[in-house]
């Protein structure tokens, strides 16, 4: 799959020019011919950013639903992509205006920090008064009510904006591999592999939190550090995912799902499975995006969501789960 | 030894129990009747430190278990509830395991294994070892769950070095709710057999005062979040205190073997 990705797009390389690409790298070699550039500065970190912004999708869905205990959440939901995409808009409409675009690390920070807001806004809306803990129901819809707010707040920045930072919002809420380089590539796949190695260090309790909030407490999990520290990893693989690549949905849908049907539910499992899945799904769906309508290429994005909304309507049309 | 000491928890300024002093001695079964709202579940769940008291507090062996460490409790303490739903498909076997989540890091040892296989044996469903959780019967789930209730407190007599000294606790939440008769009554048999480990305090609530009559040692009875009477069975399941707590007229019928019933009017 990887080689396909690599291969084929907007220019199809053989492997040929792939091996005299990568062996331009090392001294002594004929310098790198156009193509040949094309091929180690955008696909090369392109399909290697897709792996990691792939399996980081496919964690954070396979987290949610089991912080959730339900299976049509994806990160998506508590507010994390949203704020994430909504950092990056404000980055690209007013940044400029606060002198803080130049640097290389504010467009990452900028759709972190809205990931963060947005997650850590929905998880103290929905605590309850009476006793700090916060409901499952609550945050679902807590979840849903700052997704609005923050989805609108996208829509009137591109209100403000002049035409191309307009169009970089659209990119941006439909998600797109096409920005890749190394250095997008080496940020997500620290996240993500750090996410992934804490996620999997609490797979039994989240395994505990299946039978229910009330039983996991019973068998020694602290569930409200649990819900946590999950969400915080949640908040960082996605919103630094996002940061790269804006809002890819489904993904973190579909993943735990296909899983689920194959093997069952065991966290101990899923998770590192989900990476791997995520990974390859989202590389199928590159491809997709980028072959469809070649020369040009859809935002992924509208790939993802072709497959990932009749999937999330056959969830929520079959009544075994509890909303 | 398990003690609530003047013990008042709050929602939204309601007192569901106000200032209730009890305790509860190892090697009996405690059971806690009441009538709906009488506030069992809450006095099992502020016992068993899910919830915190606003005043009061709950001692374990005599120290207080408000700052008890989670992962240490889980060891000692376990808690049947009424209904347990799994939000996705897990294996039976993988729910009674959970029993031992408190007491090994990464993989399951040996001793785990062999605790979840007898207690899978002994509550008769091991046949439903690899089936999926979600579709087993009401009646079936709870004895899952009781599997893995025991598994989590039960000491392996061969391999237990450490863990001496403490005792365990076992609570039970309406444990009855989705059994048969015929269930019922073997429940509460094997109920009374694990309570009358010296070691073990034994506290649960249920419904059925015929139940409770037959098979507790003690009795709490509570009325309106308060202790009403408490003592051996046959002295708090008096006419006077059924009639003023559940404001019906009881008529004690000689049973052949089993004391006596109870039926109400």
């Amino acid at each position: 799959m990887t080689a396909a990705a690599i291969r084929y797009g907007a220019i199809d390389f053989s492997f040929a020019d792939i091996s005299a690409a990568l062996s331009s790298l090392f001294p002594g070699q004929p310098e790198a011919t156009l193509d040949q550039r094309i091929f180690l500065e955008l696909r090369l970190p392109r399909t290697i950013l897709c792996l990691f912004v792939g399996a980081s999708l496919g964690v954070g869905g396979t987290l949610m639903q089991a912080l959730f205990r339900n299976p049509i959440v994806e990160p998506g939901l508590v507010g994390t992509s949203s704020g994430a995409a909504f950092g990056s808009a404000f980055f690209f409409v007013l940044g400029g205006a606060f002198h803080f675009a130049d640097a290389i690390w504010s467009l990452p920070l900028a759709a972190c920090l809205g990931g963060v807001v947005s997650t850590y806004l929905v998880f103290l809306l929905a605590r309850s008064r009476e006793d700090g803990r916060a409901s499952i129901v609550m945050l679902l819809l807590t979840g849903l009510a700052v997704n609005a707010l923050f989805m609108s707040a996208i829509g009137f920045l591109s209100y403000l904006a002049r035409d191309p930072q307009a169009r970089s919002i659209t990119f941006w809420s439909l998600g797109t591999l096409s920005g890749a380089n190394w250095r997008s590539v080496c940020i997500v796949a620290v996240s993500t592999v750090v996410g992934t190695t804490v996620a999997l260090r609490y797979s039994k309790q989240l395994n505990a939190l299946m039978i229910g909030e009330e039983e996991a407490a019973y068998l020694g999990v602290n569930v409200n550090r649990l819900k946590w520290i999950i969400l915080s990893v949640n908040v960082v693989i996605v919103a630094v995912a996002t940061a790269f690549t804006g809002v890819i949905s489904f993904v973190g849908l579909i993943v735990p799902h296909i899983l689920r049907m194959m093997r069952g539910a065991d966290n101990r499992f899923l998770i590192a499975a989900s990476a791997v899945t995520g990974a390859i799904l989202l590389s199928v769906a590159d491809l997709v995006a980028r072959l469809a309508l070649r020369p040009a290429e859809l935002p992924i994005g509208i790939v993802t969501s072709a497959v990932g909304v009749p999937v999330f309507l056959y969830l929520l049309r079959r009544r075994q789960y509890i909303f | 030894m398990l003690e609530a000491i003047e013990v008042t928890y709050k929602v939204s300024g309601r007192e569901l129990i106000s200032d209730v002093s009890v305790s509860f001695a190892p090697g009996k079964l405690h059971l806690i009747v009441g009538p709906n709202g009488a506030g069992k579940s809450t006095l099992i769940k502020v016992l068993a430190r899910y919830l915190r008291p606003q005043a009061g507090r709950v001692e374990y062996d005599g120290v207080d278990v408000a700052n008890a460490g989670e992962a240490d409790l889980a060891k000692r303490r376990a808690v049947l509830s009424q209904a347990v739903e799994a939000a996705f498909p897990l294996t039976t076997r993988e729910i009674v395991l959970m029993g031992r989540y408190p007491h090994f890091g990464g993989r399951p040892g040996p001793v785990d294994e062999k605790i979840v296989d007898e207690m899978m044996e002994l509550f008769d469903v091991a046949e439903f070892s690899e089936r999926n959780y979600q579709t087993l019967s009401g009646g079936e789930r709870q004895r899952v769950n009781f599997a893995r209730v025991l598994a989590q407190i039960w000491i392996d007599r061969e391999h237990s070095s450490q863990e001496g000294g403490r005792s365990r606790y076992l609570f039970l939440d309406e444990p009855l709710t989705f059994l048969d008769i015929r269930h019922q009554l073997a429940f509460m048999k094997m109920v009374r057999d694990f309570a009358s480990d010296t070691d073990v305090v034994t506290v649960g609530v249920v419904h059925d005062l015929n139940l409770a009559g037959r098979f507790a040692d003690d009795v709490v009875m509570l009325d309106e979040g308060r202790v009403k009477a408490v003592g051996a069975a046959a002295e708090v399941l008096t006419s006077e205190n059924i009639r003023s707590v559940f404001g019906v007229e009881p008529s004690f019928i000689p049973a052949a073997g089993a004391g006596t019933h109870l039926i109400f009017d």
